[in-house]
């Protein structure tokens, strides 16, 4: 056990499946020599060699498309986009492909593809390096998303990723990259995909949220703690599919739910909570569904995003006002 | 054969002649090019291009009646399409688009799993294990990039193979066709793209795709040969395609082939009508160059081929329609739950639940 940033745990959950699975490769823009621009893959390729760990040209479409033609030979592709941001220029390669591919061969062959992209704001970067398109990818059938809030997850959900015969979509927050350490068993092991965690037991109010806005969350709860409420924070952890047993148990459990996304509002992942909640879980409920997101516009530039981003002050208000109700 | 100069071909100027072997009264007018095929080989490249041409037809009149679906016509790429598929070896792995079913058909695919494609059936695209192909592309350019990534793939595993893919005219406008190219080059992957140039994306004519004076020259700017062969030739189509399937194999890197030819048909049965964008003019100058003819003129003067076996074998293949259009008809009623659970092989709980819910509604 050691105390690792996610980043590093990142790092070594690629390490060990390089080492336990000679058919997983690790490519993209600037993954080789370089380690990445946020180091994930540092090390990797003088470890594993040019032929496992490798820089592609400058195109996201084409780096897609590479995973989706190696998967057809048995590979077992890791391909990094650079920042999230740029996956609209792979977005049919996603989409209208790799997601789709085993439905397209009725179920005849596999394709065993994890993308990982960081996203997220907070750090100050330029346009397209801060976004948060969790809810996009979200829609798209086929294709599981995976968003860690600590490295303990980060670690075990990379390597159940990488594992897994379907295709994973590994969303990495850069926040979190390099904000806390946290202990991290030095071997592999995997944390569940599909499955949601309590990340901070309650019993009076349920914030169902994911990605760097758990820890929000978390600081939020330690705040309301002092005036007597009671949260409990659940982390989705895999958005799609969602876990629909552990959301639908914490809201009865504690009757009262606040839904916190670092997306903007519409279309996003909280709504697709806030409607199995309302068909399923709605006699549990002794108060409407609160909700703190970001607003509708594109992100912001980079000294505005303080204003734009939900905080955990934004999340205080909404859950007292759920409390109070 | 003369071997092609691939180094040279690296800098082609879209000035040189396209390939060409067959005259169209078959006369071989360039013996240096003539591929290296016995005489049963011949015949069986010409019954492959007669095979695609019957299909043709015939799926033409089963969409009209309502049997099959969706069909992308080939009639007038015979040469193109089954001469540089017969170029290719059974573990070679096919990336074709929609108008490559022929293809994809005499790489393996049961003609009655084609017709199920075309009907809109799951069963259609549940591909035998051995069969090395993807399932017909849709999204113009997609499966140019994808092809770096398979023939990536074989090199890394040290296959003979190659990876081979197809495109028309429109598809070169597309970033994807370039990405590919330029993917396969920079990792020199062994993949042999292949632009049909039929004239026509839907309707916009090849002249608007592109300031190019060649498709073909495309290639030069990713380091790839390139060159253009007469698509209506089957025998030139075959000859550059088997070099530039050695050529790959053999560790140069990835090749690019634009094939010239013509589609008869409209772009698709969905109700394109090629008399708003084309002369009869144009489609008569096409007609007089047809690929089949001009094979057949070869055959017959060899004294390969005759009336008779072209009967019998026509027979054939149409006996082999009406056994596949039987297993088409034969297929079960599609279920949401059996789409539901071959979505995913690990399936997650939420997608049990419609499996659940989609189960019950269907035992109704």
């Amino acid at each position: 056990m050691a105390k690792i940033t996610m980043v590093k745990a990142v790092t070594d959950a690629l390490d060990e499946e390089l080492a336990r699975d000679p058919k997983v490769e690790v490519f993209g823009e600037d993954v080789g020599k370089n380690g990445g621009v946020f180091r994930a893959t540092d090390g990797l390729q003088a470890r594993y060699g040019e032929d496992r760990v490798y820089d592609t040209p400058l195109a996201e479409s084409g780096i897609i498309a590479l995973a989706n033609g190696l998967a057809t030979q048995g590979f077992r592709p890791v391909p990094e986009i650079q920042f999230s941001g740029f996956i609209f220029e792979a977005f049919d390669e996603i989409a209208g492909q790799m997601a789709r591919q085993r439905f397209r061969h009725s179920g005849s062959r596999t394709y065993p593809v994890t993308i990982r992209s960081p996203f997220g704001g907070g750090v100050n970067a330029i346009e397209l390096h801060s976004d948060d398109f969790s809810g996009l990818l979200a829609q798209i059938p086929g294709l599981r998303v995976v968003v860690p809030s600590d490295p303990y997850d980060a670690k075990g959900l990379l390597i159940s990723s990488i594992r897994s015969d379907d295709p994973v979509f590994f969303l990495e927050h850069l926040k979190l990259y390099r904000s806390f350490r946290q202990e991290v068993p030095d071997e592999a092991y995997t944390v569940p995909l599909d499955k949601a965690a309590v990340k901070r037991e309650g019993k009076d109010v349920s914030i169902i949220t994911y990605g760097y806005m758990v820890r929000e969350s978390l600081a939020a709860a330690e705040e309301l703690a002092k005036e007597g409420i009671d949260v409990e924070v659940l982390d989705l952890r895999t958005i799609s599919p969602l876990d629909e047993e552990a959301i639908l148990a914490t809201v009865k459990k504690t009757g009262r739910v606040v839904l916190v996304q670092e997306a903007p509002w519409q279309g996003g992942v909280s709504g697709q909570v806030a409607a199995l909640i309302a068909q399923e879980g709605v006699l549990s409920l002794d108060a409407p569904i609160g909700r703190v997101a970001a607003p509708d516009t594109p992100y912001p530039v980079s000294a505005a995003e303080g204003a734009w981003l939900p905080n955990k002050q934004d999340i205080i208000d909404e859950v007292r006002a759920t409390v109070n109700f | 054969m003369k071997n092609l100069d691939f180094e040279s071909l690296k800098f082609y100027t879209g000035d040189e002649k396209p390939f060409q072997v067959l005259s169209q009264d078959g006369e071989v007018v360039n013996p240096e090019l003539m591929p290296d095929l016995s005489d049963e080989q011949l015949v069986d490249l010409f019954k492959q291009m007669l095979w695609s041409r019957i299909v043709g037809d015939r799926s033409t009149k089963l969409n009209r009646q309502g049997r099959l679906g969706f069909i992308a016509p080939t009639q007038g790429q015979e040469a193109s399409e089954m001469a540089s598929n017969y170029a290719m070896e059974k573990d070679d792995f096919l990336a074709g688009a929609y108008r490559d079913i022929p293809q994809l058909v005499k790489h393996g695919l049961p003609l009655a799993q084609a017709f199920m494609w075309s009907k809109g059936h799951y069963n259609g695209t549940k591909f035998p294990e051995e069969l090395k192909a993807l399932p017909p592309q849709i999204i113009i350019g997609a499966q140019y990039a994808q092809t770096a990534g398979i023939a990536l793939g074989l090199k890394k595993a040290g296959k003979p193979n190659v990876a081979y893919t197809y495109t028309g005219d429109g598809g070169t406008s597309q970033g994807d066709f370039y990405e590919g190219l330029n993917f396969a080059g920079a990792f020199q992957a062994p993949a042999v793209f292949i632009v049909q140039n039929n004239g026509y994306g839907i309707s916009v004519p090849r002249a608007k795709q592109t300031a190019a004076p060649t498709l073909a020259q495309k290639g030069v700017a990713a380091g790839l040969p390139c060159f253009q062969v007469d698509g209506m030739d089957a025998l030139a189509v075959y000859a550059v395609v088997k070099q530039a399937r050695d050529y790959a194999v053999a560790g140069n890197g990835p090749v690019l082939i634009e094939s010239l030819t013509y589609r008869y048909g409209a772009h698709t049965l969905s109700g394109d009508d090629p008399s708003r964008y084309r002369s009869s003019d144009e489609e008569a100058a096409w007609h007089a160059k047809d690929p089949i003819e001009r094979m057949r003129n070869f055959l017959v003067k060899k004294g390969l081929w005759d009336q008779a076996q072209e009967h019998a074998y026509s027979e054939e293949v149409n006996a082999e329609v009406d056994a596949a259009v039987k297993e088409l008809e034969a297929q079960p009623q599609q279920t949401v739950s059996e789409m539901l659970k071959f979505e995913y092989v690990d399936t997650p709980a939420a997608i049990e639940k419609q499996i659940k819910r989609y189960e019950d509604k269907e035992a109704k």
